[in-house]
């Protein structure tokens, strides 16, 4: 039994990290080549979730339950971020009637 | 015996379902960055979501899958459709980037992931990654984590989300400029 436990491969935490990788460079490619605000924010929210799975990976790996802590404070922290963030959107969109990041970028109406 | 049992069987599961449901999240975060309608991008975060919650349970980070079920598919993207709903975009309202600039992007994008994954190459961590420890991610385990070492953060994460709110209630409900 105790041999047949060591021969038992789980996955590798290589692919752990290239999965991630994957997901937070599709996280930036999203950011630089939509222009819509919210879809900007969504990209966001996929790279702080790629790190988080991340995190997890390495505290399982490690055993240690310290990087699942982290990963509930990123969760906090997104949260507010997004509470702020589309808060700002609205309110960009009420004064300018659009959420078109180029508009943005006189910063002044 | 019957916790070593089932360690083996979550093993073996593990293994036959990371790449399913790898692929599937990659899949679903593409479509998030390209569909063309935010309301679809914003369901297809939703299942992206949702295969990342599904790769928690598979690591046994059961408090971490039910609070990314929670917070981030029940909270954060309803928070997305109704911001979305509140704005009402037309369909044209989302002018497209210049071609040039979106193959920049990818092209830096594609740049990334290849210094990331090469970088992290060099670490060479090819071991499984083995639960050691069945009680990890459980609430009872976190929870004394969380309440012995992390108890100062966790009373300014508090203080952050309340900041957090009192602003975005202070931007979103500023009357309109008047023109």
């Amino acid at each position: 039994m105790e041999s047949l436990f060591n021969t038992v491969k789980a996955v590798p935490l290589n692919h752990y990290i290239i999965l991630c990788s994957i997901i937070f460079s599709i996280g930036v490619i999203g950011v630089l080549i939509r222009r819509n605000a919210i879809i900007i924010f969504m990209s966001i929210e996929l790279m702080l979730n790629s790190v988080n799975l991340l995190l997890t990976a390495f505290s399982v790996y490690h055993g240690d339950a310290t990087g699942q802590v982290f990963v509930f404070f990123i969760m906090a922290l997104a949260a507010a971020e997004v509470a702020v963030g589309l808060a700002i959107i609205v309110m960009i969109y009420r004064n300018t009637n659009s959420i078109d990041t180029n508009v943005l970028s006189r910063l002044k109406w | 015996m019957p916790d070593y049992c089932r360690h083996q069987v979550f093993v073996n599961i593990n293994m036959n379902t990371f790449y399913f449901i790898a692929f599937l999240s990659i899949f679903f975060s593409i479509l998030v960055i390209t569909a063309k309608n935010p309301v679809h991008s914003i369901l297809y975060l939703v299942l992206t979501f949702f295969t990342f919650t599904i790769q928690y349970i598979l690591l046994n980070a059961q408090f971490l899958a039910v609070v990314n079920f929670i917070v981030y598919m029940g909270a954060i993207l309803v928070l997305f459709l109704y911001t979305l709903m509140l704005i009402n975009l037309n369909k044209d309202s989302e002018p497209v980037k210049s071609n040039i600039v979106k193959i920049a992007g990818v092209l830096g994008g594609g740049c990334l992931l290849v210094v990331l994954v090469g970088c992290l190459k060099q670490v060479g961590v090819a071991d499984p990654v083995l639960l050691k420890d069945p009680n990890l991610g459980l609430v009872q385990n976190l929870g004394k984590v969380l309440f012995n070492e992390f108890l100062l953060p966790f009373e300014i994460s508090s203080l952050l989300l309340l900041s957090a709110m009192v602003g975005a209630v202070l931007l979103a409900t500023k009357e309109p400029k008047s023109v």
